[in-house]
Protein backbone atom coordinates (compact mmCIF):
# COMPACT_ATOMS: atom_id res chain seq x y z
CA UNK A 1 0.00 0.00 0.00
CA UNK A 2 1.53 3.29 -1.07
CA UNK A 3 0.92 6.68 0.42
CA UNK A 4 -1.32 8.88 -1.72
CA UNK A 5 -1.10 12.55 -0.92
CA UNK A 6 -4.06 13.34 -3.14
CA UNK A 7 -6.20 10.89 -1.18
CA UNK A 8 -4.87 12.25 2.10
CA UNK A 9 -5.87 15.79 1.15
CA UNK A 10 -9.20 14.48 0.02
CA UNK A 11 -10.06 12.94 3.42
CA UNK A 12 -8.48 15.64 5.55
CA UNK A 13 -11.63 17.78 5.95
CA UNK A 14 -13.60 14.79 7.28
CA UNK A 15 -10.82 13.95 9.70
CA UNK A 16 -10.69 17.55 10.89
CA UNK A 17 -14.41 17.33 11.55
CA UNK A 18 -13.70 14.23 13.60
CA UNK A 19 -10.95 16.07 15.44
CA UNK A 20 -13.41 18.83 16.27
CA UNK A 21 -15.80 16.26 17.78
CA UNK A 22 -12.89 14.83 19.77
CA UNK A 23 -12.16 18.31 21.09
CA UNK A 24 -15.82 18.83 21.97
CA UNK A 25 -15.91 15.52 23.83
CA UNK A 26 -12.75 16.45 25.70
CA UNK A 27 -14.02 19.90 26.64
CA UNK A 28 -17.43 18.74 27.83
CA UNK A 29 -15.95 15.64 29.48
CA UNK A 30 -13.39 17.70 31.36
CA UNK A 31 -16.06 20.08 32.67
CA UNK A 32 -17.88 17.06 34.11
CA UNK A 33 -14.63 15.63 35.47
CA UNK A 34 -13.67 18.93 37.13
CA UNK A 35 -17.07 19.60 38.70
CA UNK A 36 -17.93 16.06 39.81
CA UNK A 37 -14.36 15.40 40.91
CA UNK A 38 -14.37 18.50 43.10
CA UNK A 39 -17.68 17.53 44.64
CA UNK A 40 -16.48 13.97 45.31
CA UNK A 41 -13.21 15.21 46.82
CA UNK A 42 -14.89 17.69 49.17
CA UNK A 43 -17.56 15.21 50.32
CA UNK A 44 -14.90 12.61 51.00
CA UNK A 45 -12.81 15.15 52.90
CA UNK A 46 -15.76 16.18 55.08
CA UNK A 47 -16.04 12.61 56.39
CA UNK A 48 -19.83 12.53 56.43
CA UNK A 49 -20.93 9.11 57.71
CA UNK A 50 -22.19 6.76 54.95
CA UNK A 51 -22.12 9.45 52.22
CA UNK A 52 -18.35 9.81 52.25
CA UNK A 53 -17.88 6.03 52.11
CA UNK A 54 -20.25 5.87 49.14
CA UNK A 55 -18.07 8.36 47.32
CA UNK A 56 -14.97 6.41 48.27
CA UNK A 57 -16.57 3.34 46.74
CA UNK A 58 -17.44 5.39 43.63
CA UNK A 59 -13.77 6.30 43.15
CA UNK A 60 -12.70 2.71 43.76
CA UNK A 61 -15.27 1.33 41.33
CA UNK A 62 -14.62 3.80 38.52
CA UNK A 63 -10.86 3.51 38.76
CA UNK A 64 -11.04 -0.25 39.05
CA UNK A 65 -12.93 -0.90 35.81
CA UNK A 66 -11.80 -0.15 32.24
CA UNK A 67 -13.15 2.89 30.44
CA UNK A 68 -14.13 0.65 27.52
CA UNK A 69 -16.27 -1.54 29.77
CA UNK A 70 -17.94 1.53 31.25
CA UNK A 71 -18.63 2.90 27.77
CA UNK A 72 -20.14 -0.39 26.61
CA UNK A 73 -22.22 -0.73 29.73
CA UNK A 74 -23.61 2.79 29.36
CA UNK A 75 -24.22 2.48 25.64
CA UNK A 76 -25.78 -0.98 25.50
CA UNK A 77 -27.32 -1.51 28.92
CA UNK A 78 -28.79 1.89 29.84
CA UNK A 79 -31.23 1.91 26.88
CA UNK A 80 -32.90 -1.21 28.25
CA UNK A 81 -33.70 0.88 31.33
CA UNK A 82 -35.30 3.51 29.14
CA UNK A 83 -32.29 5.85 29.08
CA UNK A 84 -31.58 6.57 25.44
CA UNK A 85 -28.89 9.14 24.95
CA UNK A 86 -27.02 9.82 21.73
CA UNK A 87 -23.61 8.22 21.36
CA UNK A 88 -22.04 11.65 21.83
CA UNK A 89 -23.90 12.39 25.08
CA UNK A 90 -23.23 8.91 26.43
CA UNK A 91 -19.57 9.21 25.50
CA UNK A 92 -19.17 12.62 27.17
CA UNK A 93 -20.86 11.47 30.37
CA UNK A 94 -18.92 8.20 30.54
CA UNK A 95 -15.52 9.75 29.99
CA UNK A 96 -16.36 12.72 32.25
CA UNK A 97 -17.43 10.49 35.13
CA UNK A 98 -14.50 8.16 34.52
CA UNK A 99 -12.06 11.03 34.85
CA UNK A 100 -13.90 12.52 37.81
CA UNK A 101 -12.60 9.62 39.89
CA UNK A 102 -9.06 10.63 38.99
CA UNK A 103 -9.55 14.37 39.36
CA UNK A 104 -11.14 13.69 42.77
CA UNK A 105 -7.86 12.19 43.89
CA UNK A 106 -5.94 15.13 42.46
CA UNK A 107 -8.16 17.61 44.28
CA UNK A 108 -7.71 15.59 47.44
CA UNK A 109 -3.94 15.83 47.19
CA UNK A 110 -4.28 19.58 46.71
CA UNK A 111 -6.60 19.99 49.70
CA UNK A 112 -4.50 17.78 51.95
CA UNK A 113 -1.36 19.56 50.84
CA UNK A 114 -2.60 22.86 52.22
CA UNK A 115 -0.69 23.78 55.41
CA UNK A 116 -2.76 23.20 58.55
CA UNK A 117 -2.05 26.81 59.51
CA UNK A 118 -4.42 28.01 56.79
CA UNK A 119 -7.34 26.14 58.34
CA UNK A 120 -6.27 27.32 61.78
CA UNK A 121 -6.10 30.95 60.70
CA UNK A 122 -9.58 30.66 59.17
CA UNK A 123 -10.85 29.15 62.43
CA UNK A 124 -9.15 31.83 64.52
CA UNK A 125 -10.94 34.47 62.46
CA UNK A 126 -14.24 32.59 62.80
CA UNK A 127 -14.65 32.52 59.03
CA UNK A 128 -17.75 30.56 58.02
CA UNK A 129 -17.03 27.04 56.74
CA UNK A 130 -18.30 27.75 53.25
CA UNK A 131 -16.19 30.87 52.94
CA UNK A 132 -13.14 29.00 54.25
CA UNK A 133 -13.56 26.46 51.46
CA UNK A 134 -14.33 28.84 48.63
CA UNK A 135 -11.97 31.68 49.47
CA UNK A 136 -9.11 30.12 51.43
CA UNK A 137 -8.80 26.39 50.80
CA UNK A 138 -9.88 25.74 47.22
CA UNK A 139 -8.15 28.66 45.48
CA UNK A 140 -4.85 27.63 47.02
CA UNK A 141 -5.41 23.88 46.59
CA UNK A 142 -6.48 24.20 42.96
CA UNK A 143 -3.58 26.44 42.09
CA UNK A 144 -1.06 23.77 43.03
CA UNK A 145 -2.81 21.03 41.03
CA UNK A 146 -3.54 22.93 37.81
CA UNK A 147 -0.61 21.29 35.96
CA UNK A 148 -1.73 17.81 37.05
CA UNK A 149 -5.28 18.52 35.94
CA UNK A 150 -3.87 19.79 32.64
CA UNK A 151 -2.10 16.49 32.10
CA UNK A 152 -5.30 14.59 32.78
CA UNK A 153 -6.97 16.77 30.21
CA UNK A 154 -4.42 15.75 27.58
CA UNK A 155 -4.79 12.13 28.59
CA UNK A 156 -8.56 12.41 28.23
CA UNK A 157 -8.09 13.89 24.76
CA UNK A 158 -6.24 10.73 23.72
CA UNK A 159 -8.46 8.33 25.68
CA UNK A 160 -11.52 9.69 23.92
CA UNK A 161 -10.52 7.48 20.98
CA UNK A 162 -11.97 4.61 23.00
CA UNK A 163 -15.40 6.13 22.43
CA UNK A 164 -15.12 5.04 18.80
CA UNK A 165 -16.22 1.68 20.17
CA UNK A 166 -19.64 3.15 20.92
CA UNK A 167 -19.81 4.98 17.57
CA UNK A 168 -19.12 8.52 18.78
CA UNK A 169 -18.11 10.22 15.53
CA UNK A 170 -14.83 11.54 16.86
CA UNK A 171 -11.45 11.39 15.16
CA UNK A 172 -10.76 7.68 15.62
CA UNK A 173 -14.23 6.67 14.55
CA UNK A 174 -13.96 8.90 11.48
CA UNK A 175 -10.66 7.32 10.51
CA UNK A 176 -12.17 3.85 11.00
CA UNK A 177 -15.18 4.69 8.88
CA UNK A 178 -13.06 6.09 6.06
CA UNK A 179 -10.78 3.09 6.23
CA UNK A 180 -13.50 0.49 6.02
CA UNK A 181 -15.46 2.22 3.27
CA UNK A 182 -12.47 2.92 0.98
CA UNK A 183 -10.33 -0.03 2.10
CA UNK A 184 -7.45 2.37 2.65
CA UNK A 185 -6.10 2.51 6.20
CA UNK A 186 -2.66 4.04 5.80
CA UNK A 187 -3.71 7.63 5.19
CA UNK A 188 -6.65 8.01 7.62
CA UNK A 189 -4.85 6.45 10.61
CA UNK A 190 -1.58 8.21 9.86
CA UNK A 191 -3.30 11.56 9.66
CA UNK A 192 -5.37 10.78 12.76
CA UNK A 193 -2.18 9.91 14.63
CA UNK A 194 -0.51 13.12 13.52
CA UNK A 195 -3.53 15.20 14.53
CA UNK A 196 -3.58 13.59 17.99
CA UNK A 197 0.12 14.26 18.34
CA UNK A 198 -0.03 17.88 17.20
CA UNK A 199 -2.87 18.77 19.55
CA UNK A 200 -1.55 16.88 22.57
CA UNK A 201 1.97 18.18 22.10
CA UNK A 202 0.77 21.77 21.80
CA UNK A 203 -1.39 21.28 24.87
CA UNK A 204 1.54 19.82 26.80
CA UNK A 205 3.61 22.93 26.08
CA UNK A 206 0.74 24.97 27.48
CA UNK A 207 0.59 22.79 30.60
CA UNK A 208 4.34 23.20 31.07
CA UNK A 209 4.00 26.95 31.05
CA UNK A 210 1.20 26.59 33.63
CA UNK A 211 3.52 24.47 35.72
CA UNK A 212 6.04 27.27 35.85
CA UNK A 213 3.38 29.81 36.63
CA UNK A 214 1.65 27.84 39.37
CA UNK A 215 4.63 26.19 40.98
CA UNK A 216 3.73 25.63 44.67
CA UNK A 217 4.85 28.56 46.78
CA UNK A 218 4.73 26.79 50.14
CA UNK B 1 -25.04 38.56 59.26
CA UNK B 2 -25.40 40.35 62.57
CA UNK B 3 -24.57 44.04 62.46
CA UNK B 4 -21.24 45.12 63.78
CA UNK B 5 -21.57 46.18 67.35
CA UNK B 6 -19.00 48.02 69.32
CA UNK B 7 -19.56 45.53 72.04
CA UNK B 8 -16.33 46.07 73.86
CA UNK B 9 -15.39 49.70 74.21
CA UNK B 10 -11.84 50.41 75.23
CA UNK B 11 -12.72 52.40 78.28
CA UNK B 12 -13.49 51.34 81.81
CA UNK B 13 -10.53 49.08 82.35
CA UNK B 14 -10.28 50.14 85.95
CA UNK B 15 -13.84 49.33 87.00
CA UNK B 16 -13.56 45.88 85.48
CA UNK B 17 -10.05 45.20 86.69
CA UNK B 18 -9.90 41.86 88.36
CA UNK B 19 -13.07 40.49 86.81
CA UNK B 20 -12.38 37.09 85.36
CA UNK B 21 -11.81 36.82 81.64
CA UNK B 22 -10.40 33.33 81.14
CA UNK B 23 -11.08 30.31 83.28
CA UNK B 24 -9.58 26.85 83.03
CA UNK B 25 -11.12 24.49 85.59
CA UNK B 26 -9.56 21.05 85.95
CA UNK B 27 -8.66 20.91 82.29
CA UNK B 28 -6.78 17.89 81.02
CA UNK B 29 -5.44 17.04 77.63
CA UNK B 30 -3.24 14.23 76.50
CA UNK B 31 -1.86 12.77 73.31
CA UNK B 32 -1.67 9.10 74.04
CA UNK B 33 0.64 8.79 77.05
CA UNK B 34 1.78 12.36 76.80
CA UNK B 35 -0.22 14.42 79.30
CA UNK B 36 0.17 17.98 78.04
CA UNK B 37 -2.31 19.41 80.54
CA UNK B 38 -2.95 17.80 83.90
CA UNK B 39 -6.06 18.96 85.65
CA UNK B 40 -5.06 22.55 85.02
CA UNK B 41 -6.67 25.38 86.96
CA UNK B 42 -5.78 28.72 85.49
CA UNK B 43 -7.38 32.14 85.55
CA UNK B 44 -6.72 35.37 83.74
CA UNK B 45 -8.28 38.67 84.74
CA UNK B 46 -9.76 41.16 82.33
CA UNK B 47 -7.03 43.30 80.78
CA UNK B 48 -4.24 41.24 82.26
CA UNK B 49 -1.09 40.58 80.24
CA UNK B 50 0.19 37.12 81.02
CA UNK B 51 3.30 35.43 79.67
CA UNK B 52 3.66 31.70 79.77
CA UNK B 53 7.17 30.32 79.87
CA UNK B 54 8.54 26.83 80.18
CA UNK B 55 10.26 24.04 78.27
CA UNK B 56 8.98 22.82 74.93
CA UNK B 57 6.25 20.23 75.08
CA UNK B 58 5.12 21.43 78.49
CA UNK B 59 1.61 22.28 77.30
CA UNK B 60 2.00 26.05 76.95
CA UNK B 61 0.81 26.22 73.39
CA UNK B 62 -2.02 23.79 74.11
CA UNK B 63 -3.56 26.34 76.47
CA UNK B 64 -3.75 28.85 73.62
CA UNK B 65 -4.97 26.29 71.12
CA UNK B 66 -7.79 25.18 73.39
CA UNK B 67 -8.83 28.82 73.85
CA UNK B 68 -8.82 29.29 70.08
CA UNK B 69 -10.83 26.04 69.74
CA UNK B 70 -8.10 24.50 67.60
CA UNK B 71 -7.82 21.76 70.17
CA UNK B 72 -10.41 19.93 72.23
CA UNK B 73 -9.83 19.34 75.94
CA UNK B 74 -10.28 15.80 77.22
CA UNK B 75 -11.73 16.88 80.52
CA UNK B 76 -12.66 20.00 82.45
CA UNK B 77 -14.31 23.33 81.77
CA UNK B 78 -13.03 26.33 79.87
CA UNK B 79 -14.93 29.58 79.88
CA UNK B 80 -14.52 33.16 78.75
CA UNK B 81 -16.27 35.90 80.71
CA UNK B 82 -18.32 33.19 82.33
CA UNK B 83 -19.53 31.84 78.99
CA UNK B 84 -18.69 28.22 78.39
CA UNK B 85 -16.24 27.60 75.59
CA UNK B 86 -15.59 23.92 76.33
CA UNK B 87 -17.43 21.71 78.73
CA UNK B 88 -15.64 18.37 78.74
CA UNK B 89 -16.51 17.39 82.29
CA UNK B 90 -17.03 13.64 82.34
CA UNK B 91 -18.02 13.65 78.69
CA UNK B 92 -16.53 11.67 75.87
CA UNK B 93 -15.81 14.53 73.56
CA UNK B 94 -17.27 18.03 73.62
CA UNK B 95 -18.74 19.16 70.33
CA UNK B 96 -18.59 22.43 68.52
CA UNK B 97 -21.70 24.36 69.48
CA UNK B 98 -23.29 27.62 68.48
CA UNK B 99 -22.44 29.09 71.85
CA UNK B 100 -18.85 27.99 71.47
CA UNK B 101 -18.61 29.67 68.10
CA UNK B 102 -20.08 32.87 69.51
CA UNK B 103 -17.69 32.83 72.46
CA UNK B 104 -14.73 32.10 70.22
CA UNK B 105 -15.25 35.43 68.49
CA UNK B 106 -13.90 37.16 71.58
CA UNK B 107 -10.56 35.53 70.98
CA UNK B 108 -7.92 36.31 68.38
CA UNK B 109 -4.65 34.57 67.78
CA UNK B 110 -1.23 35.35 66.35
CA UNK B 111 0.61 32.24 65.20
CA UNK B 112 4.25 31.33 65.25
CA UNK B 113 4.23 30.81 61.47
CA UNK B 114 2.01 33.86 60.73
CA UNK B 115 -0.48 31.83 58.66
CA UNK B 116 -1.43 34.72 56.44
CA UNK B 117 -3.47 33.86 53.36
CA UNK B 118 -0.73 34.00 50.71
CA UNK B 119 -3.06 34.50 47.74
CA UNK B 120 -4.62 37.65 49.20
CA UNK B 121 -2.99 41.05 49.63
CA UNK B 122 -2.05 42.26 53.09
CA UNK B 123 -5.05 44.56 53.37
CA UNK B 124 -7.39 41.83 52.07
CA UNK B 125 -6.06 39.54 54.78
CA UNK B 126 -7.01 42.13 57.38
CA UNK B 127 -10.42 42.92 55.81
CA UNK B 128 -11.57 39.36 55.26
CA UNK B 129 -13.01 38.54 58.68
CA UNK B 130 -14.63 41.93 59.37
CA UNK B 131 -16.50 41.65 56.07
CA UNK B 132 -17.36 37.95 56.28
CA UNK B 133 -17.92 37.54 60.00
CA UNK B 134 -18.97 40.97 61.27
CA UNK B 135 -20.85 41.82 58.08
CA UNK B 136 -19.01 45.09 57.59
CA UNK B 137 -19.16 46.87 54.27
CA UNK B 138 -16.00 46.60 52.19
CA UNK B 139 -15.34 50.34 52.46
CA UNK B 140 -15.68 50.31 56.22
CA UNK B 141 -13.52 47.20 56.55
CA UNK B 142 -10.86 48.67 54.29
CA UNK B 143 -10.82 51.81 56.40
CA UNK B 144 -10.37 49.80 59.57
CA UNK B 145 -7.74 47.60 57.93
CA UNK B 146 -5.83 50.61 56.63
CA UNK B 147 -5.81 52.13 60.10
CA UNK B 148 -4.51 48.91 61.61
CA UNK B 149 -1.85 48.52 58.96
CA UNK B 150 -0.71 52.01 59.82
CA UNK B 151 -0.67 51.11 63.49
CA UNK B 152 1.71 48.22 62.78
CA UNK B 153 3.84 50.44 60.54
CA UNK B 154 2.94 48.90 57.20
CA UNK B 155 0.93 51.56 55.35
CA UNK B 156 3.38 51.16 52.47
CA UNK B 157 2.50 47.49 52.02
CA UNK B 158 -1.30 47.43 51.86
CA UNK B 159 -1.47 45.82 48.44
CA UNK B 160 1.50 43.50 48.73
CA UNK B 161 0.97 39.79 48.98
CA UNK B 162 2.50 38.03 51.99
CA UNK B 163 5.19 36.10 50.08
CA UNK B 164 6.64 39.48 49.08
CA UNK B 165 6.94 40.59 52.70
CA UNK B 166 9.64 39.80 55.24
CA UNK B 167 8.81 37.53 58.16
CA UNK B 168 8.59 40.50 60.51
CA UNK B 169 6.25 42.33 58.18
CA UNK B 170 4.11 39.23 57.75
CA UNK B 171 3.79 38.82 61.47
CA UNK B 172 2.76 42.46 61.83
CA UNK B 173 0.08 41.95 59.18
CA UNK B 174 -1.04 38.90 61.14
CA UNK B 175 -1.33 41.05 64.27
CA UNK B 176 -3.37 43.63 62.34
CA UNK B 177 -5.58 40.85 61.01
CA UNK B 178 -6.26 39.55 64.52
CA UNK B 179 -6.93 43.07 65.81
CA UNK B 180 -9.43 43.76 63.02
CA UNK B 181 -11.93 41.53 64.83
CA UNK B 182 -11.51 43.64 68.00
CA UNK B 183 -10.94 40.59 70.17
CA UNK B 184 -11.19 40.86 73.93
CA UNK B 185 -8.43 38.33 74.25
CA UNK B 186 -5.38 38.19 72.03
CA UNK B 187 -3.23 35.07 72.07
CA UNK B 188 0.38 35.08 70.92
CA UNK B 189 1.90 31.69 70.20
CA UNK B 190 5.66 32.21 70.14
CA UNK B 191 5.17 35.16 67.78
CA UNK B 192 8.88 35.72 67.14
CA UNK B 193 10.21 32.16 67.13
CA UNK B 194 10.08 31.80 63.35
CA UNK B 195 11.77 35.13 62.70
CA UNK B 196 15.33 35.97 61.79
CA UNK B 197 16.97 37.66 64.81
CA UNK B 198 17.12 41.08 63.17
CA UNK B 199 13.35 41.07 62.56
CA UNK B 200 12.28 40.16 66.09
CA UNK B 201 12.52 43.73 67.38
CA UNK B 202 9.93 45.23 65.03
CA UNK B 203 7.36 42.61 66.00
CA UNK B 204 8.05 42.94 69.72
CA UNK B 205 7.67 46.71 69.37
CA UNK B 206 4.17 46.29 67.99
CA UNK B 207 3.22 43.84 70.73
CA UNK B 208 4.71 46.15 73.35
CA UNK B 209 2.60 49.05 72.10
CA UNK B 210 -0.49 46.91 72.33
CA UNK B 211 0.36 45.69 75.79
CA UNK B 212 0.89 49.21 77.05
CA UNK B 213 -2.05 50.89 75.36
CA UNK B 214 -4.82 48.37 74.88
CA UNK B 215 -7.35 47.18 77.35
CA UNK B 216 -7.22 43.78 75.74
CA UNK B 217 -6.40 40.68 77.73
CA UNK B 218 -3.20 39.22 76.35
CA UNK B 219 -1.81 35.76 76.74
CA UNK B 220 1.60 35.07 75.29
CA UNK B 221 3.72 31.98 74.99
CA UNK B 222 7.25 33.16 74.45
CA UNK B 223 10.93 32.44 74.77
CA UNK B 224 11.77 36.14 74.84
CA UNK B 225 12.36 36.36 78.59
CA UNK B 226 13.41 40.00 78.73
CA UNK B 227 10.37 40.98 76.77
CA UNK B 228 8.08 38.89 78.95
CA UNK B 229 9.58 40.55 81.99
CA UNK B 230 9.03 43.97 80.54
CA UNK B 231 5.41 43.77 79.41
CA UNK B 232 3.76 41.16 81.60
CA UNK B 233 1.61 41.69 84.65
CA UNK B 234 2.16 38.06 85.48
CA UNK B 235 4.47 35.29 84.35
CA UNK B 236 3.48 31.66 84.54
CA UNK B 237 6.10 28.94 84.60
CA UNK B 238 4.74 25.84 82.95
CA UNK B 239 6.10 22.34 83.13
CA UNK B 240 4.70 18.85 82.58
CA UNK B 241 1.18 20.07 82.02
CA UNK B 242 0.96 22.19 85.12
CA UNK B 243 1.57 25.75 86.22
CA UNK B 244 4.58 25.18 88.45
CA UNK B 245 4.88 28.72 89.65
CA UNK B 246 3.44 32.10 88.83
CA UNK B 247 3.76 35.67 89.93
CA UNK B 248 4.83 39.17 88.95
CA UNK B 249 7.75 39.15 86.49
CA UNK B 250 10.35 40.57 88.87
CA UNK B 251 9.58 37.81 91.33
CA UNK B 252 9.66 34.98 88.78
CA UNK B 253 12.78 36.19 87.02
CA UNK B 254 14.77 37.50 89.99
CA UNK B 255 13.71 35.30 92.84
CA UNK B 256 11.81 32.18 91.77
CA UNK B 257 10.72 29.79 94.48
CA UNK B 258 10.55 26.63 92.52
CA UNK B 259 13.61 24.58 91.57
CA UNK B 260 12.15 23.79 88.19
CA UNK B 261 11.82 27.51 87.42
CA UNK B 262 15.35 28.26 88.59
CA UNK B 263 16.75 25.50 86.42
CA UNK B 264 14.76 26.56 83.38
CA UNK B 265 15.71 30.23 83.69
CA UNK B 266 19.34 29.40 84.22
CA UNK B 267 19.28 27.35 81.02
CA UNK B 268 17.55 29.95 78.85
CA UNK B 269 19.13 33.11 80.24
CA UNK B 270 22.70 31.81 80.10
CA UNK B 271 22.57 31.16 76.40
Amino acid sequence: MNWSSAYAIDILPRLLEGLWVTIEVTMAGMVIALVVGLFVAVVRYLNIPVVSSLFTFYVLFVRGTPLLVQAYAAFFILPSYGITWSAFTTGVIVIGLNYSAYTAEVYRSGIEGLPAGQWEAACALSLPTRRTWTKIVLPQAVKTIIPVLGNYWIQMFKDSAILAAITVSELMQTAKTIGSSDFRYLEPFTIAGILYLVVSYTASLFVKSMERRYAPTH
Amino acid sequence: MPPLTEDHPTTGASDREGSEMITFADVSKSWGDNHVLRSLNFHVAQGEKVSIIGPSGSGKTTILRILMTLETPDDGLVSIEGETLWDARGKAKPKETKQMRATRRKVGMVFQSFNLFPHMTAVENVMEAPVQVLGMSKEEARERATGLMEQVGLSQHLDHKPPKLSGGQQQRVAIARALAMRPKILLFDEPTSALDPELIGEVLAVIRDLALSADMTMLMVTHEMRFAEEISDRVVMFDSGQAVEQGPPHKIFKDPDHDRTKKFLRAVLDR
